[in-house]
C-alpha cells in the first residue's frame, strides 16, 4: 500500500519537475540562427569544394599540372589538363574540372598538392537546377573570383 | 415575428460558433508551433505575417489546394465521412458552452450531459477513419482509440457526476453562477470535498486522453504508427481531422474552466460597490477566454514535455489510480454533502 | 506467449515497418508478423542502403579508402576513421606520435558524446517526446562546432591519416573542449530530471526488452547493449589501444538487461568520455602530429591484420589482408550494429509493437553502418 502512494507521489513529482524544466526554457532566449537572414562565418578549416589558388605574382594559377590531385582523389572527380606554351619550360594549366557531385570532401587532393595550388572554398550555399551545374570549371571560377 | 428573431439569433450563433471553432483550430496550431518552438528554444513560424500570425492562413490554403487522395481499397464513404464525424460533434458541443452570462447559443438544462454525449462520438471518427482507410497502421490506431476510450471515460464521468452532485444542476450557466469568486471556484471548494484539486487534475488528464493529446496520443503515435488513423488522409481531409482535434481541445478546456475555474466569472468576485468599468471585477467573456487559453497553453505545454505513455500505462493509470481516487472522491463528496447540508 | 496466435488457424497479419518509417531512422525494413499488437515474428530486411564499401576498398589505395570509413556510422565517424587508420598502421608498422594519439582520443571521445547525445534525442523521440531531442541538438551543436574548426567537416569526418592526423588542433580547441565539458556537466542533471526520472519514461523502459548476456554472446552484440546486460566488456579496457591506458575512466555496466539499462549505460558513458577528454586536454603533449617516417605510399607487408576499436555502438573491427600492393587484397569491416540488430528478431518476439520500438531504439541502430 505504501508502495502505491510512493509511486503516486514520486511519479507526480517527476512530472511536475519536467513541466518546470520546459517552462524555464520557454522563457529563455532562443538559440537558433535565423538562417537566410543571418549566416555564420565558416571556420578557416571548413572544407567546401576545392578552388584554385591564384599566384599573386603572375596572376595565374599556382598549379604546375603534376596531376597528383587527380591521382589521389578517391572518387575521380578531378580532371586536370595542361599545355606546353611555345618556349615555356613547364606546362601551364589549361583546364581544371571538378565534378562536385562525386566529391567526398576528404581533403586528399589538397594534401597531395605540393605547390599548394588548391584550397577548400568556404562556399556552402550551393544549389543548382541540374547535375551539370555541379561540374565546376575551377579556372573560370578563379578568374571570376579575382575580377570583382 | 418572435419566431423569426429566434431563428435569426440561432443562425447568428451558428455562424459565430463555426467561425469560433475554425479560428481556434487555426490559431491553436499557431500557438502550438510557437509554444513548442520556444520550449525548444527556437522561434517557430515567423515568415508569414508579423510573428508568423498569418501562417495558419498559408497552411489552410496549402491544405485546401492539395489533392484528396482516396487510397485503393478504401471504403470511400467511411473514409470521407470520418473527418466530419470528429468535427461536427465538436462544433455541436459549442452550442451549450456559456461564454458569458448571456452569450450562450442554447442554455440547455442538460448541457453537461449533451457535451459528454457528443464527446463520445469523437472516437467514432477515429474508428471509422482508421477502418475505412484500408491501412494496417490506421486499423491498429483505430483499435487503440477504442480501447483508450474505455480507459479514460469512466474516471471522467465519475468526476463529472461528483461535480453535478456538488452543483446540483447540469446547466452549465448555473454551475458558473455558483462560483462568483476565486474562493468559491469548485477547484478550491474544500467544503464540498478536500480532494477537489485532485478531481480537477483527474478531469484534466482525462480530457487530454479524450482528445488524443500527448502523452496519451497512442492512436496517433507518429513514431509507431506513422500517423495512425490519419495516415492516409491528405489535403483538407487531414485538415478537418485537425480542426476537429483542436475543437475538441477547446471543448475539453472550456468544460474544465466551467466546472472548476468559475467559467466567465472574475476571480476577484464582484464587490458590492463595484465600478462596472473596472475590467478586473467585471465578469464576462474575457475572463472565460483567458482561463480557456491558459488551459490550452497547458495542454500544449504537456505535449512538448513528456514522452508518450504505453498502452498498458494508460490502463494502469486509469484503473489503479484515476478510477479508485475519483470513486473515493465521489463517496467523500456525497458524505460531506450529507453532513453539511443536514 | 500463450495469448499469441500459435497456430495457423488464428489470424495474423504482416506489417511492414519501413523501409520508410519514422521509427527506423533510415531505410531499415522490419517485416513483422503480428497478432493484433503483439509481434509473433520479426525479420529485419537489409540491403536498402548497401554501398559495397568492402568491395570499394579493394579497388582503392589504402589512403583512398579513408573517406569511406566516415560514411559507415555517420554519427561517430571518427571511431571508424580511428579503427581503419590504426589497422593500416599496424599492418605497415607505423608508430603514431603521442600528440597525434592524444588528439585522436580527444576528437573521438567528443564524437562519441555527440553520437550518444543524438541517440538520446532520437530515442526519446521514438518514445514520443520531442523536446529533449532539440536540447540534445543544442549541446551536440557545440561539439560539431569544435570538431568543424579542427577537422573541417561536421559529420562525415575524414581527419585521421596513417601516422597521425590531417592537421593540428587550433588554439581554441582545448579551452573550447573544456568549456563544453563544463557546460554539459551542468546540463546532465537537467536531462536526468526531464527524461531519466520521468515516470512515463521509466514505465516504458524498465523491464522492457530484456536481452540476456547469453543472447548477446550468441549474436555477438557489443557496446552499450552488452554492457547493459551486465558484461563488462569495452575494447578500450579489454584490448587497450592508442593512449587509452593512460587515462582514468570507468566502464559503466548495468545488470538489469532491459532498455533502461542500455539507456543508463549510454548516459553514464557520456560522463566517462568527458572525464577522458578532460584528462587528455590537461596532459596534451607537444610534438609532431604526423609520424616522420610514414611513407607516402603505403604498401603493407603481405599478411592478415586485425584491429578493433570501441565505437559509440560497440566494437568495430577492421580486418585487412594485404598482398603487398598499394591496394588491400581484402577489407572486412565488422560493424557493431549489424550484430546488435540481429538479436532484435529473437528479442522482440511476443512484445507489443510500441515496446518493440522502444527496444529497437535502445539498440541504437545506424542503418548505413549495418548495410555498409
Ligand atoms: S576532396 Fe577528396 S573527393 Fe573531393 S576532389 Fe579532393 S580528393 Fe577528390
Ligand atoms: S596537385 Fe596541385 S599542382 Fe598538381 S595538378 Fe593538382 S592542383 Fe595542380
Amino acid at each position: 500500500m505504501s508502495g502505491y502512494f510512493n509511486d503516486l507521489f514520486s511519479g507526480t513529482k517527476s512530472l511536475a519537475v519536467g513541466m518546470g524544466i520546459t517552462l524555464k526554457y520557454f522563457f529563455e532566449p532562443v538559440v537558433t540562427l535565423q538562417y537566410p537572414h543571418e549566416t555564420l562565418k565558416m571556420t578557416p578549416r571548413f572544407r567546401g569544394h576545392i578552388d584554385l589558388v591564384k599566384d599573386e605574382e603572375t596572376g595565374e594559377s599556382k598549379c604546375i599540372v603534376c596531376g597528383m590531385c587527380q591521382k589521389a582523389c578517391p572518387s575521380g572527380c578531378i580532371t586536370v589538363e595542361g599545355e606546353k606554351k611555345e618556349g615555356a619550360k613547364k606546362k601551364t594549366l589549361s583546364s581544371y574540372t571538378l565534378d562536385f557531385t562525386k566529391c567526398s570532401l576528404c581533403g586528399l587532393c589538397v594534401e597531395n598538392c605540393k605547390p599548394e595550388a588548391i584550397t577548400f572554398s568556404k562556399d556552402y550555399n550551393l544549389a543548382g537546377p541540374s547535375r551539370e551545374a555541379y561540374v565546376f570549371d575551377l579556372v573560370k571560377r578563379m578568374k571570376e573570383r579575382c575580377s570583382p | 415575428m418572435g419566431n423569426y428573431t429566434e431563428l435569426l439569433r440561432l443562425l447568428a450563433y451558428l455562424v459565430g460558433i463555426i467561425a469560433f471553432a475554425a479560428l481556434n483550430a487555426a490559431y491553436l496550431v499557431w500557438l502550438e508551433r510557437k509554444e513548442a518552438a520556444h520550449i525548444q528554444r527556437r522561434i517557430g513560424p515567423k515568415e508569414v505575417g508579423p510573428y508568423g500570425l498569418l501562417q495558419p492562413l498559408a497552411d489552410g490554403i496549402k491544405l485546401m489546394t492539395k489533392q484528396l487522395i482516396v487510397p485503393a481499397g478504401a471504403d470511400v464513404i467511411l473514409f470521407k465521412v470520418a473527418p466530419l464525424l470528429i468535427l461536427a460533434p465538436a462544433i455541436a458541443s459549442f452550442v451549450t458552452i456559456p461564454f458569458s452570462e448571456t452569450l450562450v447559443a442554447r442554455n440547455i438544462n442538460l448541457g453537461l450531459l449533451m457535451i459528454f454525449a457528443f464527446a463520445s462520438l469523437n472516437v467514432m471518427g477515429v474508428l471509422i477513419g482508421g477502418w475505412g482507410s484500408n491501412n494496417k497502421y490506421a486499423v491498429i490506431s483505430a483499435a487503440r482509440a477504442v480501447s483508450q476510450n474505455v480507459a479514460y471515460e469512466i474516471p471522467m464521468l465519475i468526476t463529472a457526476i461528483t461535480m453535478v452532485m456538488v452543483a446540483g444542476t447540469m446547466n452549465l450557466n448555473e454551475i458558473v453562477m455558483q462560483q462568483p469568486n476565486i474562493f468559491k471556484w469548485y477547484i478550491f471548494r474544500f467544503t464540498a470535498s478536500p480532494l477537489m484539486p485532485v478531481a480537477f487534475l483527474i478531469f484534466f488528464i482525462c480530457s487530454l486522453a479524450e482528445t488524443n493529446r500527448a502523452p496519451f496520443d497512442m492512436a496517433e503515435a507518429e513514431s509507431e504508427l506513422v500517423a495512425g488513423a490519419y495516415t492516409e488522409y491528405s489535403g483538407m481531409g487531414f485538415g478537418v481531422f485537425f480542426m476537429g482535434e483542436y475543437a475538441n481541445v477547446v471543448i475539453g478546456c472550456s468544460l474544465a474552466t466551467i466546472l472548476f475555474l468559475g467559467g466567465w466569472q472574475s476571480p476577484f468576485g464582484v464587490p458590492a460597490d463595484a465600478h462596472w468599468s473596472l475590467f478586473l471585477f467585471k465578469p464576462g467573456i474575457l475572463w472565460f477566454l483567458i482561463k480557456l487559453y491558459l488551459l490550452c497553453f497547458t495542454v500544449i505545454w504537456v505535449r512538448w514535455t513528456y514522452p508518450r505513455t504505453q498502452f498498458y500505462g494508460l490502463l494502469n493509470l486509469s484503473w489503479k489510480y484515476l478510477i479508485p481516487i475519483s470513486l473515493f472522491n465521489l463517496l467523500l463528496t456525497g458524505a460531506m454533502l450529507k453532513v453539511f447540508q443536514s | 506467449m500463450s495469448h499469441l496466435a500459435q497456430t495457423q488457424t488464428q489470424e495474423t497479419f504482416v506489417l511492414n515497418l519501413g523501409p520508410q518509417h519514422p521509427a527506423t531512422h533510415g531505410v531499415l525494413r522490419v517485416k513483422l508478423v503480428m497478432d493484433g499488437e503483439y509481434i509473433v515474428h520479426a525479420e529485419p530486411v537489409l540491403g536498402y542502403i548497401h554501398r559495397m564499401h568492402e568491395k570499394m576498398g579493394e579497388n582503392r589505395t589504402w589512403a583512398q579508402f579513408m573517406p569511406n570509413t566516415g560514411r559507415l556510422d555517420y554519427l561517430s565517424a571518427l571511431s571508424y576513421n580511428f579503427g581503419y587508420a590504426a589497422a593500416v598502421e599496424r599492418a605497415a608498422g607505423i608508430t603514431v606520435p603521442e600528440r597525434a594519439e592524444y588528439i585522436r582520443v580527444i576528437t573521438t571521445e567528443l564524437n562519441r558524446i555527440s553520437s550518444h547525445l543524438l541517440w538520446f534525442g532520437a530515442f526519446v523521440l521514438d518514445l514520443g517526446g520531442f523536446t529533449p531531442l532539440l536540447y540534445a541538438f543544442d549541446d551536440r551543436e557545440q561539439i560539431l562546432d569544435l570538431l568543424e574548426s579542427v577537422t573541417g567537416s561536421r559529420l562525415t569526418y575524414c581527419y585521421f591519416r596513417f601516422g597521425g592526423v590531417y592537421n593540428d588542433i587550433d588554439d581554441n580547441f582545448v579551452p573550447g573542449s573544456l568549456a563544453f565539458i563544463k557546460r554539459l556537466r551542468a546540463r546532465m542533471p537537467m536531462y536526468h530530471d526531464l527524461v531519466t526520472k520521468n515516470i512515463i519514461l521509466m514505465k516504458r523502459l524498465i523491464g522492457i526488452g530484456p536481452i540476456s548476456a547469453e543472447m548477446c554472446r550468441r549474436y555477438g552484440a557489443t557496446g552499450p547493449v552488452l554492457r547493459g546486460s551486465g558484461v563488462q566488456f569495452d575494447v578500450r579496457k579489454n584490448e587497450p589501444y592508442s593512449v587509452y591506458p593512460e587515462f582514468n575512466f570507468d566502464i559503466p555496466v548495468y545488470h538489469e538487461c532491459d532498455s533502461m539499462a542500455r539507456y543508463m549505460v549510454r548516459m553514464d558513458e557520456i560522463e566517462q568520455s568527458m572525464r577522458i577528454i578532460e584528462q587528455a586536454c590537461n596532459k596534451l603533449p607537444e610534438g609532431p602530429i604526423m609520424a616522420e617516417k610514414a611513407p607516402k605510399i603505403i604498401k603493407p607487408a603481405p599478411g592478415d591484420y586485425y584491429f578493433s576499436v570501441e565505437a559509440a555502438r560497440g566494437s568495430f573491427g577492421v580486418r585487412i589482408v594485404s598482398d603487398g600492393t598499394n591496394t588491400p587484397y581484402r577489407l572486412k569491416l565488422r560493424s557493431p550494429t549489424f550484430s546488435n540488430l540481429s538479436l532484435f528478431a529473437e528479442a522482440s518476439q511476443g512484445m507489443l509493437l510500441a515496446d518493440a520500438l522502444a527496444l529497437m531504439g535502445s539498440l541504437d541502430l545506424v542503418i548505413p553502418e549495418i548495410d555498409r
